[in-house]
Formats: structure tokens, C-alpha cells, sequence
């Protein structure tokens, strides 16, 4: 019966919420319409990890290396083929194959959390210096010039599928990328209803009970890094599109960083947690770039230690028990209370 | 016959730089089993220190090989009272607050001293070789890696408190029973560890752009080395140094430095595939 209910609640939630992205650029203005859009794409990135993370057990201290990569095979692709449609496609294949690779080695190769969280982190490092070093013409893929540390600007950006020539709004690619990002949460909340979401469940619980029960805890554990990095690819071409621009940053420690962050401080084991979590700190940064006082990295650090040692496990499993203890207790404390009246 | 001396001496540079950098997060490592996310930043710290002192009028030598260690090994001890103390036996969450730790610090350093390149001159000058010319501060540096690598070897193995730190390393629980405080033996370590980061700070620093996010170009190769020695301070350390570092300088000789950098970290991952505990996990197995 809960797990009934949980869906329905979240159905209901994303019919609203998908109505709210509809009538939202009739309510405020191109440039807040614009935020929305780079936070609605940054939310699937952290709905990327707080799957992986929350429900596979997979400590991905380098997700951005997904992100990254998506956002750079969606505007070469774009750049080459004029047509957004392929790119979008490439901008999750390449992060899966990428995935599947490194997934392959570090999973199979049955490392422990520490060393996965290093090596992971590790490669966005790599990536950084490599996409870095790129400038000049000699690295070009196709007619796409990778550009080194200043990147690429004039990415085309998201057009109708099938015409090229009808380039998508701000309006547009808003709604887009806002029922983007509850179709991902739908379609990851069904994963996790699932046999296999049961599973990968199981798996982060107890490796060893469910290897005994017969599934095999590396191809479980593959296949669930490899979704999240067609996530986190997905949220890297919705991102490039934003702002028709990406450089090597994207792969940065600071970015890497906060993803980790959205997904503690709305908390780990949820999906609506981690977009919550985003939303937040998201606008947080916003607000800290506008003045100069304070730097954004010592204020996301102190909140990063501040949620580990006083609420480790996140927003929205914190409200979640508190609701929960709430509502049980108001049922079986009846009589007491009738008692105390 | 030159080009092989020059060669030679920049996989030496390389090997001992890894060392250096490396050499405190793989204390840490080994002894509390945790990556402490802010090693770039003890780095970093133990730069600026040098380069404030040098400013202030102190000797270079006094400044980096002594008031850097003395300066970030402190500050090591304040961490570890004031915030990993409270995380043991939950290693993620201390990988968490130490990454929290290293936000805090270049925050911290940005808007104290800014975003701007400070640096310390060469204290040594150069030799030639045949037609190239290089500096003796990379031999220097090899030298200081050999002698830290022997301190550290030294303590572990005729003080006391290696005694302690050895029998910690192998059996915690153990060694509590005899009437070892595992929790004082963890500050003692992040202090070490701490320490040995500011004096690779220290020493860096004349060969660094000093930036307050610095720690950044440090840290993936240091994670590799460490990852990859396994939780044997000094074998695990030395063994992987040696192999990584001697990849890195042929890998950046043939191709540029950066290919260097991925083609080291593509045999590490390979290395990990076969050896998940490391090399030392493999073959220097209940060694130092």
C-alpha cells in the first residue's frame, strides 16, 4: 500500500508541476524564464547521482565527467550536423560508453567506496586537463573546433526534430527542458518500482546476501552507473543548449563539488531530495555572486560540513521520518491523548 | 647521450615530485583508511606559508623546511579536533567533510590574499649538460623526497611512536586493548600527515604558480599514487611513485605533458583492474 501511494503522490506532483512549466513564461519574465531553464537542467544532472548514490550504492565523486562529455559530444555533433536531434542522441551515448568503460574497470575490478569516489573524481581531473590542452587547429572533430580553454561558443542549439530550421525559443526550450526534467524523475521513480530497482536496492543494502540470492552485484552495479551517466550526458546537452556555449569548466573540481552537494543536503535515497537540494543551492549561489564579500566555495564548503555533522542524511529524508513519526505516533497516541484531554 | 642524462633526470624529477606530493595523504591513507579530499589545499597551504615568510624577511631554507610543516601540521591537529573526530567509523561521510574542509580553505584563501599568482624565486642556481640546461633545484628535490622517505621509514621503525602507528595500522581494536588510544594515535597521524603536506607545499613552492586553487593540479596525481601504492605507507607509496612517475616522464617525452597525464592515469586504472588493494596490496602485504 505505501509504495502505491508514493507513486500516486509523485504523479500527481509532476501533473502540477507540469502545468506549473507550461503557464510559467506567461508569469515572469525571459530572464528569470532563462535561470529556470539552466536550474531545471542541472536538476537532472543531480537526479543523476542521487540515483546512483541513493538507490545503487555507487559513490560517483566525478559525475560532472558524464555531464561534461554529454554537453561536448552535443555540440560537436550539433556543430557537424546542423540538426540538434542526432546530437541529443550522441550526448547519451557517449557518456554510456564512457561509462561503460570506466564502469567496467572500477566495478569489476571490485574496489571498495573510497577508491571509487577517488578514481571517479580523479577522471573529471584528467578530463579538465585534457579538454584544456585542446586549443588550436589541430584538434577538430568534423568541422567542430574543440577550442582548449576557451571553448565553443555558437553551439546551434535545440531545433524541431526533422527541421532544422525551426529553432526552439527560450520559452520553448524552457518547457522542454522543464518536462525534461519530470519525464527523467517519472522514468526513474518507474526504474526503481521495478525488478531491477528492487535489486540494485538490494545490492547497496547487502552485496554479499544479494550476490548469494543469485544476482550479480557487478552487472546490476554497471548497468546502474551506466544510467546515470545517460542522465548526467542528457542534462550536459540540455545545459550546452542553455547557453549555446561550453568550455572545459564544465569538467572543474568546483562543479563536481557541488553536485555532491545538492544530492547530501536534499538527501540521499530520495529523487525529489536531490532536485530540491539543487533548486536550493542553485539559488544560493545566485544570490552570493551578487554581492563580494563573501566567496561562493566558502560558503558551499561550510554548508557541505554543516549538513555531514548535523543532518547527514539530507532535507528530504530528515522531513520525510519527521512526518512520518508524526502521523504514527497521532495514531497509536490516541488513546493517551484522549486520556491527557 | 645528453638527451638520455636529461631524460633520466626528469623521470628522477618525476618519481620524487609524486613522492613528495603524495607522501602525506598516503599517511593518512594508511593509517585511518580515508582519502583526505583536502590534501591539494595542505599543499597550498604549506605554499603560502613559505612565500609569506620569505616576504617577511625568513631565511627560504628556515621557511620551507621547517615553519611550512610546523605551520600546516597544526593545522592538521585543529581539523582533526575540531571535525574528523567526530566522523570516525563513517569513512564516507570524513571523504565528505574533508572535500567540505578543502571549499572552506580556498574560499578562505581567495579572499584573504585574492586570486592572484604569488611565488618565491629559485633559491638554487643551474648546471648544463652539453647543450641543456636545468636546475639544481630538481636534483635538490629528488634528495628531499629520498630523505623523507628514510624519516618516515626511521620513525616507523626505532621510535616508540611507530611502534604505536605500526601495531594501529595492522589491528586497531588490538591495539586499543593494550592500552593504545586509537583516537590520539588518528590526530598524531592527520598532524604527520598534515605536516608532510606543508613541507611538499613548502618545497613546491618555488617551482609553483601559487594560486589559492593550486591544490587542483596536485590532487589527481597524488589520488592515483595513493590509490594505486594501497595502504602501505612506504612500499605502497615508493612502488607506485616509481611505476607512475617513470610512465608519466616517458609517456610526456613522446607525447605532451597532458597525453602523459592521461596515458598515467589509464595504466592506473588498468593496475587497479588487476590489483583492487594495490600494489602493495599484492606484494608488500603487512609492510610499512
Amino acid at each position: 500500500m505505501p509504495k502505491i501511494h508514493g507513486m500516486t503522490i509523485a504523479l500527481i506532483g509532476s501533473a502540477i508541476a507540469a502545468v506549473g512549466v507550461m503557464i510559467a513564461p506567461l508569469f515572469v519574465d525571459l530572464f528569470q524564464i532563462m535561470q529556470l531553464t539552466v536550474f531545471a537542467a542541472m536538476a537532472i544532472l543531480a537526479l543523476s547521482l542521487g540515483f546512483i548514490w541513493g538507490y545503487g550504492g555507487i559513490l560517483c565523486f566525478g559525475q560532472t565527467s558524464f555531464f561534461g562529455l554529454g554537453a561536448y559530444a552535443y555540440a560537436v555533433a550539433a556543430i557537424n550536423f546542423g540538426d540538434s536531434t542526432p546530437a541529443i542522441v550522441l550526448a547519451i551515448i557517449v557518456p554510456v560508453i564512457f561509462a561503460a568503460l570506466l564502469g567496467y574497470f572500477i566495478i569489476y575490478g571490485g574496489v571498495s567506496d573510497v577508491y571509487l569516489g577517488v578514481i571517479t573524481l580523479t577522471v573529471s581531473l584528467i578530463l579538465l586537463n585534457l579538454v584544456n590542452s585542446t586549443a588550436g587547429d589541430v584538434y577538430k572533430i568534423g568541422t567542430a573546433r574543440l577550442g582548449g580553454f576557451n571553448g565553443i561558443p555558437g553551439v546551434p542549439t535545440i531545433n524541431m526534430p526533422g527541421d532544422s530550421s525551426y529553432i526552439l525559443s527560450p520559452e520553448q526550450a524552457w518547457i522542454l527542458t522543464g518536462l525534461a526534467l519530470i519525464a527523467v524523475y517519472l522514468g526513474l521513480r518507474v526504474l526503481i518500482a521495478s525488478t531491477f530497482g528492487r535489486v540494485i536496492i538490494a545490492i547497496r543494502e547487502n552485496e554479499t546476501r544479494a550476490a548469494l540470492l543469485g544476482y550479480d552485484p557487478r552487472i546490476y552495479k554497471l548497468l546502474t552507473f551506466m544510467i546515470g551517466g545517460a542522465v548526467a550526458g542528457f542534462a550536459g546537452a540540455l545545459y550546452v543548449n542553455w547557453g549555446a556555449f561550453v568550455s572545459p569548466t564544465i569538467f572543474a573540481l568546483g562543479l563536481s563539488a557541488q553536485i555532491i552537494i545538492w544530492v547530501i543536503i536534499g538527501g540521499r535515497g530520495t529523487l525529489v531530495g536531490p532536485i530540491i537540494g539543487c533548486l536550493l543551492v542553485q539559488w544560493m549561489v545566485t544570490e552570493i555572486g551578487s554581492q563580494q564579500t563573501l566567496d561562493a566555495s566558502f560558503i558551499l564548503g561550510a554548508v557541505l560540513i554543516g549538513f555531514v555533522l548535523l543532518v547527514p542524511k539530507g532535507i528530504a529524508p530528515t522531513v520525510r521520518d519527521f512526518v512520518a513519526a508524526r502521523l504514527s505516533r497521532s495514531n497509536s497516541d490516541t488513546v493517551i491523548e484522549d486520556v491527557k484531554q | 647521450m645528453d638527451i638520455a642524462i636529461i631524460v633520466g633526470l626528469d623521470i628522477i624529477s618525476g618519481i620524487a615530485s609524486l613522492l613528495l606530493i603524495s607522501a602525506g595523504l598516503a599517511v593518512i591513507f594508511g593509517m585511518m583508511k580515508i582519502i583526505n579530499l583536502a590534501h591539494g589545499e595542505f599543499l597550498m597551504l604549506g605554499a603560502y606559508t613559505t612565500v609569506l615568510s620569505v616576504s617577511a624577511g625568513v631565511n627560504i631554507w628556515l621557511a620551507m623546511l621547517v615553519i611550512s610543516p610546523v605551520v600546516v601540521g597544526l593545522f592538521g591537529v585543529i581539523v582533526e579536533r575540531c571535525l574528523i573526530q567526530f566522523l570516525y567509523g563513517r569513512l564516507v561521510d570524513t571523504m565528505l567533510a574533508t572535500w567540505g574542509l578543502s571549499l572552506v580553505i580556498v574560499g578562505a584563501t581567495t579572499m584573504i590574499f585574492g586570486n592572484t599568482i604569488v611565488g618565491v624565486a629559485s633559491p638554487l642556481g643551474g648546471f648544463s649538460v652539453g647543450q641543456y640546461q636545468t636546475s639544481l633545484y630538481t636534483p635538490f628535490l629528488a634528495v628531499m623526497a629520498i630523505l623523507l622517505m628514510v624519516l618516515i621509514w626511521a620513525v616507523m621503525r626505532f621510535t616508540r611512536a611507530g611502534l604505536i602507528a605500526r601495531a594501529v595500522m595492522q589491528n586497531p581494536e588490538m591495539a586499543a586493548t593494550l592500552g593504545v588510544n586509537p583516537a590520539k594515535v588518528y590526530m598524531a597521524t592527520f598532524g604527520a600527515g598534515a605536516a608532510i603536506s606543508g613541507l611538499a607545499g613548502g618545497l613546491l613552492a618555488p617551482v609553483a604558480g601559487i594560486v589559492p586553487t593550486m591544490g587542483a593540479a596536485y590532487i589527481a596525481k597524488a589520488f592515483i599514487t595513493v590509490v594505486g601504492g594501497g595502504t602501505s605507507i612506504l612500499w605502497g607509496l615508493i612502488s607506485a611513485s616509481g611505476l607512475f612517475g617513470f610512465i608519466n616522464q616517458i609517456a610526456a617525452f613522446l607525447t605532451t605533458p597532458v597525453f602523459g597525464e592521461v596515458i598515467l592515469f589509464i595504466s592506473a586504472v588498468i593496475l587497479i583492474r588487476l590489483l583492487p588493494l594495490g600494489i602493495s596490496g599484492k606484494f608488500f602485504k603487512g609492510r610499512l
